[in-house]
This record gives structure tokens, C-alpha cells and sequence, in this order.
């Protein structure tokens, strides 16, 4: 534990929870102080107010009979529990009547408002409370510091006699003592609370990341299938390891597509590679003319351009799926890229007795890259006019452009066998997949792919639907928007 | 070395190529093979030498790699054309996009090769560049044996019989015939006739040459337009 509460202290929750209860502590003593002062000041309006009622009935008394009227509502009030602090004096200061046994010296020199409060001592009560401690503590203490402290006024009768009335602070200093003892308890009740909160949700949060932190070090190890924990809680730690669990599946995904593609590339490179090989030593082997020597040196070449070319195609599509640079992009007419395309294959077509046709239903511009589109519908094209070649019927491909909603459509449909499986169809446009009928023709297996990222790059979308018969390739791209 | 291309090819004199490459074995192989084509190579290592070399000698073309030690391809090449320096460039570059191609030829360069490259492209391509080769784009009419194109008429003529071409077979015949005696490989083929660089997998180029072929040389004793093995096309008389 000893060693774990520092890492504690250096998790963002236990910095919230120290910043809290320091923000909650300094508000809660700035409340206090504003309530007591408040209180205490009304508490002395209350008193002084008091004061003046009691300062206008002996007045009244004294008005009605002297001083002896004044002496009999002095003693009689004096008696009442809880009265206030009355005190008659001869103008010397000499206390003659009241309820009050000693003063503050120079109290009742001033007359007017007390301008602070201050200690006095009343019959009864405190000369016992004074012998107590006396006894207690063996000697005699002063008025003034066992006395209670009160405010009063002091008046000057027509007479020269003193008459005080005053009132005790006990109250609101006892108010005030209530209020400071439970500040006190708040507080520390404010830091264990906070220490304990400091404590759970510190550890808790740091298990979280713990957990987090392992896992991830496990799949950073290479356990891609890893994943990190999820407790079910759906608390905010859920939520992020449920993110960084989809980014790991997605990261897993592009893995196992590398992955597959380097098998591919393995297999697809390979095997020309072989037949390359195979091919020199071959020629090396054996009584050779120079007409052989010549056959096998251009069968080579034809071999390492066939894998070029393969290159080229894989390097295109990186280049495509990574974001190509925009600066070749510019409006492109897609008609005449139809044309070209059907008139370049045409020969083609007609030399493997297909019928290749293009219908053009007007003019269509989307920005975009020529030569891209064009490999793009070429790959297609070129696909097709192979597939169709076994066709039951007069094979025919139809290259249409039209728009369709939205969308400009070049479509190109063939009449051959097609892929009659959907799950084919949509593998048929991945990386050198090459589905079984197709293996014995030429080519890298990366046309569909190629023409598939080149759509990509457009904003619009290669599908592969199935014809009838046959199979048809729609090259949708996005409409322009300022129509 | 065995000789790089089949068929006894005939080229006007010789050129004077400037090769600016810094991979020593490519530089080497590059002079050896135009030596055995019947040019002159100079090589250059690296930018600023090449520079040097280009702005004293007088090439007649010069194949300058697009990444060189010191100073790059592109600003040897728009250096070059800043002092007024117009010898033909054929950029050779391991970057092969269209962009890439675009900035090659904005830079000032006349061609551009994409390595892996098979020579017979290169020369191919570098004796079209040569400067001292006959300038025709201002003929009217071309002429190769008893083969006659007119620009103006768009009519071809063989032995005076008129012969009928479709727009493409007509453009085709024209680049070859304003080419003729040299090597047209079929990228050049489909890049000046088609405007198109890109690859079109299968071979769509012979199918409209064979055709074209077979127009201008069915009912005629002599072959005109001749197959060049694993290079391309070239149109000669006898």
C-alpha cells in the first residue's frame, strides 16, 4: 500500500479530489464567517433595541414617580430569569441598586452607548462561579476576566445618578461557539471524506489503466487478437476500452488483409518467378542453338514485364487507397473516355469474336483523372471481353454511360458465365483474388481492384451485379453538384 | 553483351547522348548498350557534373535521372532551360504517377520513362527525342517507299491506289510515317496517337497495328510496316 499511495497521488483523480475539497473547505469557511458575522450583528440590533424599550419604560417609571419609582421597577425587573443587566449608581459610580455586583471600571464614566463590550458580574451566580474557581485554582482572579461581557447604556439622571441598562452577549457568543465547533467538525469531516474518495476512486481509476496498460502491452507483444478488458459497467472506462477495442479489430482487420496480401503476393509473384528461373537454366542446360539462347532471353523479359507490371498495378492501388495528391484532378469528359476505351479494345473484341458497343446517352463531365478513369474502364473492359468470349450466345459486351439519379453510371456488361455467387462478387474486386474459373486466364488479379480504388478516389463506387446472363460492372460516379 | 534488340536497324549516324545517373552499374549498362546501338554516351554521377557537362557539350539528347547526389533532375533540367539550352530530355524516374509525370515535363523535360524500364523503350524513345533527326511536323505530305500520306487531304495512296483508313488507322499511320526509320514502341504508340500513359494490360496496340497492317500491305508484294521483336514498329521502305 505504502508503495501504491504515490502512484494514487499521481492519478487525476486524486487531483480532483484534493482540488475539490480544498475549493469545498475554503467555501465553507468563507460561509461560516459571512453567517456568524451576519448573525452576530443581528444579535446586537436585537440587544440594543431591547436596551432602548427597557431605557423608555424606566424613563416612563421615572418620570411618574422619581427615584424611588425608578428603584422599585429596577429591583422588581432585576429579579425576572433572564433579565436584562440594570444598575443604579450614586454619581460617584457607587453601585446603590440593580442586578449587577461589579463593573468594568470607567464604564459608567461615559455616558451614552458602551462603545465596546465589556465584563461585568452579576449577583448570585457569579460570586459562586467565582468562589468555585478561586478554589480551583488558589487564588483570587480579577473582575473582569471571569465576568461576562455585555453592551449597555449608560444615563445620567437629572440628579447626577448613574442608571445603566445593558444586556448579555452570552447569547451570540454562545451562537458564535456553536457555529465554530461545527465548522470544525465540517472540515475534518470534509477531509476524511475527501481522503476516503481520494482513496477508492484513485485505486479504482488506477486498476482501470492498470488493466488497459497490460493489455495493451500484450498485443503491443503481438497478441493482435487481444482485447482490452471491459467491466459491463458503462462507465467511461467502458466506453474507452470499447473504442480502442474497435480500433484494435479494425487494426487486426487491416493486418490480416496485409497479410493476406503478402500471401498473395507471395504466391502470385512467386510463381512467375519460378517460371522465370526454371526458364534460365533451362536455356543454360543442354546443346543450345543461338535461336534458343534468343527464345529463352525474350521469354524472360516477358516474364519480368508481366511482374512489372504486377508491381506497378500494387503500387498504384497503395498510392490510391493512401490518398492520392488532387493536383492531376480536373474535369474530365467522361464520354470521350468511353469512346476511346471502346475504340482502343474494339479490334480486340472483334479478333475474339466479341461484340464490343458503346452506348453514350449525352454528355457527361466529372472532375476526376483522365488516365485513371481510363485504366479504370480499360481493366473492365479488358475483363469482359475475356469473360464473354465463352458465351453460349454471340458474346457481346455493352459498355452504357447515362446518368441515373445522382449518379453518372458507366456500365459494362458482358453476356459470359458471370459470377453467379454474390459472396464471389463481392471477393472478386479484392486484392489478387482470383476465383477458380478464373486462374487459368492471364493477367495480375488486380484489374477489379485497381478499377475498385480508382472509384474509390472519385467518390464513387465499383459494383459488381449480375447480369443476365453474364455479369455486369457499374462504375458510379458522383454527379456534379453545381447542376 | 548480346545485342539488346533484334533487327538490323539502321540509325542516322550516331547521337551524342548525355546520361546523368548516379547508380554507377545503370550508367554503365546505359553507355555500353547505346555503344552497341551506334551513339555516343557520356555519363555524368551526380547533378551539378551533369550540369556542367550539358551546358559545355553539345548533346543531341540527354536522359537525366530524376533523383541525382548534389542537385536534382528536374532543377539540372530547369537550370539547362533558364540558360536557353533547348537539348531534348528524356527523364527517367523511379516515380511513376501521373503527377510525377506532369512535374517531369513541366520542369522542361521532352519524355518520361518510368524504371523499371526495358532499354529498347529508352532508345526507342531517345532516337524520336534526337534533335538532329529530320523535323517533319511541317510537311505536308509524307512519304515512305511508294506509301503517301497527305496532311491536307487526310488521303493515303500506295503505288497511287487510294486507300481507305479509319480517323485512328489514319492517325497511327501518321505518327509512324513522320517516324519512319526509327523505332515506335507501343507506349509511344498509345501515348501519342491514344494520348493515354497508362497500361492497357493486354495487346490492344498490335491488334491496331496488325489491322493497319493489313490495309496498307494486302494486294502490295513489298512489307512496309515492320514488327521490331520485343521492341515495336517500325515503318521503312524495302
Amino acid at each position: 500500500m505504502a508503495l501504491r499511495l504515490p502512484a494514487i497521488m499521481k492519478t487525476t483523480a486524486a487531483r480532483l479530489s484534493a482540488l475539490y475539497l480544498l475549493l469545498f473547505a475554503l467555501c465553507a469557511v468563507l460561509l461560516v464567517f459571512y453567517m456568524t458575522s451576519l448573525s452576530a450583528r443581528m444579535l446586537l440590533a436585537q440587544s440594543q433595541e431591547t436596551i432602548n424599550e427597557e431605557v423608555q419604560g424606566l424613563g416612563r417609571a421615572y418620570q411618574r414617580g422619581g427615584i424611588p419609582v425608578l428603584v422599585r421597577v429596577v429591583e422588581q425587573r432585576s429579579r425576572q430569569p433572564g433579565a436584562n443587566l440594570y444598575l443604579l449608581a450614586d454619581p460617584n459610580g457607587r453601585i446603590l441598586s440593580g442586578n449587577v455586583q461589579s463593573i468594568q471600571p470607567g464604564v459608567l464614566q461615559r455616558e451614552g452607548w458602551t462603545a465596546l463590550p465589556f465584563s461585568y458580574e452579576r449577583y448570585g451566580e457569579a460570586s459562586g462561579r467565582r468562589s468555585q474557581g478561586a478554589a480551583e485554582q488558589g487564588e483570587v482572579e480579577a473582575a473582569t476576566e471571569v465576568g461576562h461581557n455585555a453592551i449597555a447604556v449608560v444615563l445620567r439622571l437629572p440628579n447626577q445618578m448613574i442608571l445603566m441598562v445593558g444586556r448579555d452577549l452570552g447569547e451570540p457568543e454562545r451562537f458564535r461557539d456553536v457555529i465554530q465547533r461545527s465548522l470544525m467538525l465540517a472540515l475534518g469531516m470534509m477531509g476524511f471524506g475527501g481522503l476516503l474518495i481520494w482513496y477508492f476512486v484513485g485505486r479504482r481509476a488506477l486498476k482501470h489503466i492498470d488493466g488497459v496498460s497490460e493489455a495493451s502491452r500484450r498485443i503491443m507483444g503481438g497478441d493482435l487478437s487481444g482485447r482490452l478488458p471491459v467491466t459491463g459497467a458503462g462507465d467511461e472506462f467502458d466506453r474507452l476500452s470499447e473504442n480502442l477495442n474497435a480500433m484494435l479489430a479494425r487494426i487486426a482487420h487491416l493486418n490480416d488483409g496485409l497479410k493476406q496480401v503478402s500471401d498473395n503476393i507471395a504466391h502470385d509473384l512467386k510463381t512467375p518467378l519460378t517460371r522465370l528461373r526454371n526458364r534460365a537454366e533451362a536455356a543454360l542446360s543442354g546443346k543450345k542453338t543461338g535461336a534458343d539462347y534468343r527464345e529463352a532471353l525474350e521469354g524472360t523479359i516477358a516474364e519480368s514485364d508481366q511482374l512489372i507490371r504486377t508491381f506497378n498495378a500494387i503500387l498504384m492501388i497503395s498510392r490510391l487507397e493512401a490518398g492520392y495528391s488532387a493536383e492531376t484532378v480536373a474535369k474530365v469528359d467522361l464520354a470521350a473516355v468511353v469512346r476511346d476505351v471502346v475504340e482502343l479494345y474494339e479490334p480486340v473484341a472483334e479478333e475474339l469474336g466479341v461484340g464490343l458497343e458503346a452506348t453514350i446517352d449525352g454528355d457527361f463531365v466529372v472532375s476526376g483523372n483522365r488516365e485513371l478513369i481510363a485504366q479504370a474502364l480499360s481493366n473492365i473492359v479488358d475483363n469482359a471481353i475475356k469473360y464473354s468470349a465463352g458465351a453460349v450466345e454471340k458474346p457481346h459486351v455493352d459498355v452504357t454511360l447515362r446518368r441515373e439519379g445522382d449518379e453518372i453510371r458507366v456500365q459494362v456488361a458482358d453476356n459470359g458465365e458471370g459470377i453467379p455467387d454474390e459472396g464471389d462478387r463481392k471477393r472478386a474486386t479484392e486484392r489478387f483474388v482470383r476465383l477458380e474459373k478464373s486462374r487459368s486466364q492471364p493477367g495480375s488479379g488486380l484489374g477489379l481492384s485497381l478499377a475498385k480504388a480508382v472509384m474509390k478516389f472519385h467518390n464513387g463506387r465499383l459494383d459488381l451485379l449480375p447480369g443476365n446472363p453474364g455479369l455486369s460492372v457499374l462504375m458510379g460516379f458522383p454527379g456534379p453538384k453545381d447542376e | 553483351m548480346a545485342p539488346l534488340i533484334s533487327g538490323k536497324i539502321v540509325y542516322n549516324g550516331g547521337m551524342k547522348i548525355l546520361v546523368i545517373e548516379d547508380d554507377r552499374e545503370a550508367a554503365d549498362y546505359l553507355q555500353k548498350a547505346f555503344a552497341e546501338a551506334g551513339h555516343t554516351a557520356h555519363v555524368a554521377g551526380d547533378g551539378d557534373s551533369g550540369f556542367a557537362l550539358a551546358d559545355a557539350g553539345e548533346y543531341d539528347v540527354m536522359v537525366v535521372d530524376r533523383m541525382l547526389p548534389r542537385r536534382d533532375g528536374l532543377s539540372v533540367i530547369a537550370g539547362l532551360r533558364s540558360r536557353g539550352n533547348t537539348t531534348p530530355v528524356l527523364i527517367l524516374s523511379a516515380l511513376g504517377e501521373v503527377d510525377d509525370r506532369v512535374t517531369g515535363l513541366r520542369a522542361g523535360g521532352d519524355d518520361y520513362l518510368t524504371k523499371p524500364y526495358a532499354f529498347s523503350e529508352l532508345l526507342a524513345r531517345v532516337e524520336v527525342l534526337n534533335r538532329r533527326a529530320p523535323a517533319r511536323e511541317s510537311e505536308t505530305v509524307y512519304r515512305v517507299g511508294d506509301l503517301e500520306l497527305d496532311r491536307l487531304s487526310h488521303s493515303v495512296r500506295r503505288s497511287s491506289q487510294e486507300i481507305t483508313l479509319q480517323p485512328r488507322e489514319y492517325r497511327l499511320l501518321e505518327y509512324l510515317m513522320r517516324h519512319a526509320g526509327q523505332v515506335v514502341t507501343r507506349t509511344m504508340l498509345l501515348e501519342n496517337v491514344w494520348d493515354y500513359h497508362f497500361d492497357p494490360q493486354t495487346n490492344v496496340i498490335d491488334v491496331h497495328v496488325s489491322r493497319l497492317r493489313g490495309k496498307i500491305e494486302k494486294g502490295f508484294d513489298k512489307p512496309i510496316l515492320h514488327t521490331i521483336r520485343g521492341a515495336g514498329y517500325m515503318l521503312k521502305a524495302g
